[in-house]
């Protein structure tokens, strides 16, 4: 173990004694996600670096302080990507900080081999546990059975159950090509198409809608890409642009989401209808993620995520104290309080941010 | 392995028959020698045990009921899909009850405009793709024990196939589980929707084994059925330069349907079995599939043809028929019914390592055959570093049989070395328990265990399998692990 790490986990340690609440940042990118925490501030930016890429065994190996950035800058270079295209929210967002979120961006829903979130590519971690215990989960192989998944329930975990040290991540090739097409479409035209061309080996890499304009990503083969543009319609825009486009869904750079209207992030089924609430929307991943502008009350929000088969996430701006996220059902928030006095029995890291009581 | 003369005691059998009677119909509980010999083992024959108890519920109310009185009278509960395991997950307790689910076996909703299947536990893998084939959609995971594996299993194991490397393992193709805890609390994981809020424990279930919850319904995500497929046997004369060809592609950016590898032990075993034509002088087979719309397939093969001539392939053959292609793969599919034709028994071994390591691995491999005195083909998942050696011995000589567990594990002790693991998609179960202290270090072994007793603090739920105890750790190296036979020999197997 080198001074970085063994440092990160003698500080947990010392923590975890005398029960010193710890908040794990980084750059805080974002700090606007989840719910309020406090304690010591614990800074993992001193355990940084590419450890491992080999571009041809498909993985990237990376401790938790390294910059998405130049993650993604080193993937580029070798003609891959991370396939499911996480936002960063600012210049300076970390790998760790990707992973303990765990949001993935445009590309989260679409056909085939690209199809996931964050947890879907995380093939193995490190991780500081709240006895300062450095322990090492799943692999950099892409088959791995030994042991339960924890490397993949690190993704979204908001840091409450360690810090996260090191993580492999599986990557993929760069599709060889890639077009961008609208068309003008209403909510529940969009839906339905959207939905409808899933079921079809269309090669859908991502899709959005807002007011009246469905936007779509196609990647794959050329020859793929080109018989889907043929087969689908709709207007072509150019790639320069087309980039720009998606990096402002992915980045919340969007005309949309300004302002300070409470954003609402409702999950739902795909085919769910039209949302009971009817406010400004903006609709990505075929239909089965709703962003919302609304200042209705939290129990209206979630009630409305119920009837469509789904849960609202509070995202940004609002009265974060109704808890950022859906409330669990009794026996899962039981096994979760478990799990929790498991990695973190001193219960030191990221106090209240994923639930009040964890 | 025979059963150890450990008996459960007739009292306490007696009375949770007559408890289980008074919910469960006569036949759905099993008790007498004969008719729990049948469960006695999975997959991995060489560990057998008699259960205590047979419970064949067929409602998940009544699942519920066997779980509230096994938790109360703290009776393990070892949950069972087909059998068709390959590492002993489904090994049964000798105080416990077997819980075979392979009644709960009802489609209960396929949605062709979601592209999901909502199906009960017992449901054979290849059953849903045979239910979805009228919407031209299919289950994407296919382990090759696939026409008689089910749902729940594969859920347990986290089961890959041929086609894992391109569409992904149980994990990327599972939205929701639906289960029972061992106090038959009723529990979701996943959800319809993305992102279930909290942690993701789905993530841990799929592949625990059985150990967390007892799955009760599973909804699957179908994807749409390729228009068409074909596939490239490539020969070549070298193991390496075989492994430096799967590199090759890549890093050439394509990631093939199927990348397959046999080496010429295996081609030599199989051919006089499958006449699949592979190219017997060749050091390795490799068969490399593409698929999608026919144009895109044309523009694959083309890339893939040339990548592989460039990496020194000796002999290219592009499958022209559906016919053709199946011919190519049958051989693959057929490698352990022939090893079980040209040897007495064989032990199958599951681990996986780094692509790179390819070449090297294969070749100390070889070298160990003359240290133990015994043959070992090599068929695998080349595309995502999962081998599967073929240890060929004789299970009727004990000195046979106790030089092919040294050589499994070996291998496995090598394939952990390499960077990678002891299992890519058997399971531990009761098999690798031993290798486990080798792979991983105390403190994360005991995070297993943390986990375990976050989902059962009872400790109940098929109890003693996946995570070594400490003790366990402390004598390996002394007791070995057995070697297996299969059952369902007929079953091809990956």
């Amino acid at each position: 173990m080198d001074q970085a790490l063994s440092q990160l986990c003698e500080t947990v340690r010392a923590a975890s004694e005398a029960r010193t609440p710890l908040l794990i940042r980084a750059s805080g990118t974002k700090d606007f996600y989840g719910n309020e925490s406090s304690g010591a501030l614990l800074d993992p930016r001193s355990v940084t670096g590419i450890v491992d890429y080999e571009p041809t065994e498909l993985v990237i190996t990376a401790r938790a302080g390294t910059p998405l950035a130049e993650l993604e800058q080193l993937l580029a270079e070798n003609g891959q990507l991370l396939a499911f295209e996480p936002p960063h929210f600012g210049a300076n967002a970390t790998v760790g900080g990707c992973i303990a979120a765990g949001l993935a961006g445009p590309r989260r829903v679409s056909f085939g081999p690209t199809y996931g979130g964050v947890r879907d590519f995380v093939l193995g971690a490190k991780l500081v546990d709240g006895r300062g215990q450095l322990l090492s989960f799943g692999g950099t192989v892409m088959k791995n059975v030994a042991g339960y998944d924890v490397s993949r329930l690190l993704a979204g975990s908001m840091g409450i159950l360690g810090v996260i040290a090191e993580v492999s991540i599986k990557v993929l090739p760069r599709p060889m090509s890639h077009r961008t097409l609208c068309f003008e479409m209403t909510e529940t035209a969009a839906v339905y198409k959207l939905n409808e061309w899933a079921g079809r080996p269309l090669p859908l890499s991502a899709s959005m809608w807002h007011d009246g304009a469905l936007y779509l990503r196609l990647a794959g083969a050329s020859a793929a890409v080109r018989a889907a543009h043929h087969h689908l319609g709709g207007e072509e825009l150019d790639n320069y642009q087309a980039d720009a486009f998606w990096a402002s869904i992915r980045e919340h750079k969007h005309p949309f989401f300004e302002g300070d209207a409470p954003l609402w992030r409702i999950a739902v089924p795909s085919t769910a209808a039209t949302l009971s609430l009817v406010e400004p929307q903006l609709i990505e991943w075929n239909g089965a993620l709703r962003w919302l502008r609304t200042r209705q009350s939290a129990e209206q929000v979630r009630e409305c995520a119920k009837q469509a088969g789904g849960h609202a996430t509070l995202f940004r701006n609002g009265d974060r104290s109704v808890g950022a996220f859906t409330p669990l059902t009794a026996p899962v928030a039981a096994i979760h309080r478990r799990l929790k006095a498991q990695f973190d029995p001193a219960n030191i890291f990221n106090r209240g941010r994923l639930y009040p009581d964890l | 392995m025979d059963s150890p003369p450990h008996a459960p005691s007739p009292d306490k059998q007696r009375s949770l028959v007559a408890a289980l009677r008074g919910f469960l119909p006569g036949d759905a509980v099993l008790f007498r020698e004969e008719e729990t010999r049948p469960y006695e083992c999975d997959g991995l024959t060489l560990f057998r045990q008699l259960p205590m108890v047979v419970a064949l519920p067929e409602t998940e109310d009544q699942i519920r009921r066997i779980l509230q009185l096994c938790h109360e009278h703290k009776v393990p509960v070892i949950p069972r899909g087909a059998g068709t395991g390959l590492s002993g997950s489904a090994l049964p307790h000798p105080d416990g009850l077997l819980l075979s689910l392979a009644k709960l076996n009802r489609i209960l909703s396929i949605d062709p405009r979601a592209q999901t299947a909502t199906v009960q536990p017992g449901v054979r893998n290849l059953a849903i793709s045979e239910a979805a084939a009228r919407h031209r959609l299919y289950y994407a995971p296919d382990p090759s024990s696939q026409i008689a594996c089910t749902i729940g299993g594969n859920v347990a194991e986290n089961s890959g196939g041929v086609h894992c490397l391109k569409y992904g393992l149980t994990i990327h193709n599972v939205l929701r589980v639906r289960g029972l805890t061992i106090e038959g609390e009723a529990v979701e994981f996943g959800g319809l929707a993305p992102d279930a809020p909290g942690l993701d424990l789905l993530a841990l279930v799929i592949g625990s084994e059985g150990m967390l919850a007892v799955v009760t319904e599973v909804t699957v995500r179908l994807v749409p059925v390729a228009q068409t497929a074909r596939c490239i046997m490539a020969s070549f004369a070298d193991i390496g330069e075989a492994g430096d060809a799967v590199a090759a592609l890549i890093a050439d950016g394509i990631i093939p349907a199927g990348l397959e590898m046999l080496d010429q032990a295996a081609t030599r075993l199989v051919e006089p079995f499958a006449n699949a034509g592979y190219d017997l002088d060749a050091a390795a087979v490799l068969l490399c599939e593409s698929d999608g719309t026919p144009e895109e397939v044309a523009e694959e093969i083309e890339r893939m043809s040339a990548v592989l001539l460039a990496a020194r392939a000796t002999r290219i053959q592009v499958s022209n028929s559906e016919a053709e292609r199946l011919r190519f793969w049958a051989g693959r599919k057929n490698a352990f019914p022939a090893a079980g034709r040209a040897s007495p028994a064989y032990y199958c071994m599951d681990g996986t390592i780094p692509r790179r390591r390819l070449g090297e691995v294969l070749k100390a491999i070889q070298a160990l055959e003359p240290k133990y005195g015994l043959r070992c083909p090599n068929v695998f998942h080349a595309g995502d570093g999962n081998l599967h050696p073929l240890i060929l011995f004789d299970d009727a000589d004990p000195d046979s049989v106790a030089r092919a567990e040294a050589f499994g594990a070996e291998i496995l002790e090598l394939c952990v070395q390499m960077g990678g693991t002891v299992t890519g998609e058997h399971g531990v179960g009761v098999e690798k328990l031993d290798q486990m202290c080798s792979q991983f270090d105390r403190p994360t072994l005991d995070a297993f265990l943390g986990v375990k007793s976050a989902f059962d603090p009872a400790g109940l739920l098929n109890p003693g399998k996946v995570v070594p105890t400490l003790h366990r750790c402390a004598e390996y190296g002394r007791i070995r692990v057995h070697g297996g036979n299969l059952r369902f020999p007929e079953l091809p197997r990956f």
